[in-house]
């Protein structure tokens, strides 16, 4: 006979998924957000400003195509404006989904389940969102393909050498991952949609993306597999697209770029921003949709304890930066922090410390965890603050080098802060379009938490 | 010869029962089968005695193939299509390939994972029998089946169906072509 087990403290009170749920329920209350005919106005008015801030950006895109990439504020020595700082903050975004969907999945951290989807979905399109400044950086897009080798008659080929290059692969794989990884686990609930959908064009659809899955045992110890290895390719990936994105800053010898704690710094920015944006997107949905019971205050909780942790982290960076530029004897190094802290950028640097060190720090408290409004306060103010830093990190550190002959401060024009909120735009627009038309939490990953789906093994013998 | 229907399918409401299930059929001797499940279950795969999935073979072939095209690609051109000497540093700087061979590992394993889930699964398959039980809708909601096929030797229309009738079933049916 087992004894009885000794309980000291109930450590985990909340569960994962509410009590009181069946297969059927679960089912039918996420593909509703899909199948429905109404669609609630508070998804209308999130397409809607997404779709006005997506016209802007393709306005901003015209002029930037006629006009040149002048119309921006970059002047040399900063040539890297807010262009490379959004692209920064954009792919550092990306990161949380592919963190939630990859790394927790291989930690067996099954409290996930009702979150990946839609952060995988905030990967895909803070990539495409990341992967805009870049090419429009070029000045003239439309010869993009020129950094991929190919035979050509010019006779060159890309610098292998460069940790631009670099990026290019680096970037372009993670994009191509991400979607694959983001389809596969989209294949089931597709096929979940196409039988419960009564409309004929909605079946031909998600019938044909679903491409004839039946859900046979066969199916599912493949795809299992397929999960695996690709949360298994996934990891090394995410965790190398950062460092790839930092090696743009540590390998040229600017100082305040020249520095090996670069890769580690950007990867936990990258979460800690991420997870931000997962909580941003979250609060309001899970209201919205009435799906507190799927998505429920241990997965807020959860989160802001990751982002507490990456915080921390972060503002380590923070101090080991300082001390390294002091403790290098560097002239140049300790100037640019110095400039950093008291020059013209001064104020950017203080108020980002504020939001990335300051203010995250709330997060120690169980309340301010566990109550919704205020996490999102935080979190907004988090994103906020990883954008001012990619900002210091890039454009301080140009505008005062070596020379100051050279020296010049840059000041963004209406068309940086149109181009940069404009892909906010097209963020919210493709995101919401997810929401209307895919099933935004993985229901058969959630059918898997149930208590139900335990399988009692038969006494042997 | 076809067989005059695709099979016999058994419809349950719970996990265990389909578990159970499995386990008797294939305990008397059934061979050919499946079972339809909304999420997947592992002691499904082991009571069907589903044979180890050999995606990580191809996933490691796609990985290695990926490394070797990652390397090759930039070792022919940075070495002989478009040397470029920056003053007399070696042409083969292979700690500057990493990154990109890396990347190109990752890329290739990921897509044969993919494709090689599509071919092993047989998708996209734009026909199945299954699909003609009308209730069969419910494989990818909360119902469970288990379909004996009829090309089992063992298969016989009127006992397989009773046999399955025996298994605590909801609901038997046969399965047309």
């Amino acid at each position: 006979m087992p004894d009885e087990k000794q309980i000291v403290d109930d450590l985990h009170p909340s569960p994962v998924i509410a009590p009181g749920y069946t297969f059927g329920r679960v089912t039918d209350q996420i593909a509703a957000v899909v199948l429905t005919r109404r669609t609630p106005v508070f998804w209308l008015a999130c397409f809607a400003s997404g779709f006005a801030l997506l016209l802007l950006f393709l306005w901003s895109l015209v002029l930037l195509l006629a006009k040149g990439v002048g119309i921006w504020g970059i002047k040399i020595p900063v040539g890297w404006g807010f262009a490379i700082t959004n692209f920064v903050w954009w792919i550092g975004i990306g990161h949380a989904g592919t963190l939630i969907s990859a790394i927790l999945l291989l930690l067996n951290q099954s409290w996930r389940n009702s979150i990946n989807r839609f952060a995988e979905a905030m990967t895909l399109f803070a990539v495409a969102c990341a992967g805009m400044f870049p090419l429009l950086h070029m000045g003239r897009p439309w010869l993009f393909y020129w950094m991929f080798p190919y035979p050509n008659s010019m006779g060159v080929q890309p610098q292998f050498r460069s940790p631009l290059v670099w990026d290019v692969f680096a970037v372009s794989t993670y994009a191509t991952v991400s979607l694959l990884f983001w389809f596969v686990g989209l294949i089931p609930d597709l096929a979940t949609l196409r039988d419960r959908t009564n409309n004929r064009l909605a079946r031909g659809v998600y019938g044909i993306l679903a491409m004839g899955w039946r859900g046979s045992a066969k199916h599912w110890s493949n795809h299992e597999m397929a999960s695996l290895l690709l949360a298994g390719l996934a990891t090394p990936l995410v965790l190398s697209v950062h460092t790839v994105v930092s090696f743009d800053f540590t390998i040229a010898i600017v100082p305040g770029w020249h520095s090996t704690f670069f890769p580690p710094y950007f990867v936990a920015g990258a979460i800690y921003s991420g997870f931000a944006m997962v909580l941003v997107l979250a609060i309001p949905l899970r209201k919205v949709y009435g799906l507190e019971g799927l998505i429920t205050d241990r997965h807020l909780e959860n989160s802001a304890k990751v982002m507490l942790a990456t915080g921390l982290i972060v503002g380590y960076a923070y101090m080991l930066e300082t001390f390294t530029a002091w403790f290098s004897g560097n002239v140049y190094e300790n100037a640019a922090i110095w400039h950093r802290m008291t020059g013209p950028y001064a104020s950017v640097y203080w108020f980002l410390i504020t939001c990335n060190i300051v203010a995250p720090q709330a997060l120690w408290f169980k309340k301010v965890r566990s109550t919704p409004t205020l996490l999102f306060i935080a979190s907004l103010v988090v994103l906020t603050g990883m954008w001012l830093e990619r900002y210091v990190i890039i454009v301080s550190s140009l505008a005062q080098d070596f020379l100051v002959s050279s020296w010049r401060v840059f000041h963004p024009t209406r068309w940086d802060w149109a181009t940069y909120v404009g892909t906010i735009g097209l963020f919210t627009f493709l995101f919401f379009l997810f929401i209307r038309l895919l099933p935004m939490i993985s229901i058969f990953e959630v059918r898997t938490l149930l208590p139900q789906a335990k399988i009692e093994e038969e006494s042997q013998g | 010869m076809k067989p005059p229907i695709y099979g016999v399918m058994a419809e349950f409401d719970n996990p265990n029962s389909l578990v159970n299930a499995a386990r008797e059929a294939r305990s008397r001797g059934y061979r050919k089968m499946d079972a339809y499940t909304p999420f997947p279950i592992e002691a499904l795969s082991e009571a069907l005695h589903l044979p180890k999935s050999k995606l990580p073979l191809i996933v490691l072939i796609g990985g290695i193939l990926g490394g070797l095209t990652g390397y090759l690609l930039q070792y022919y051109i940075t070495v002989i299509y478009f040397p470029i000497n920056i003053g007399g540093r070696p042409l083969h700087s292979w700690p500057m390939y990493i990154v990109i061979t890396f990347e190109l590992t990752v890329l290739f394993a990921a897509l044969s994972a993919v494709f090689g889930l599509l071919a092993l699964c047989g998708l996209p398959m734009p026909y199945h029998p299954a699909f003609n039980v009308p209730r069969f809708a419910l494989a990818s909601r909360n119902r469970f089946f288990l379909c004996i096929e009829a090309t089992d030797p063992l298969f016989d229309r009127k006992a397989t169906e009773a046999f399955l009738d025996s298994l605590d079933a909801r609901e038997v049916c046969e399965v047309a072509h």
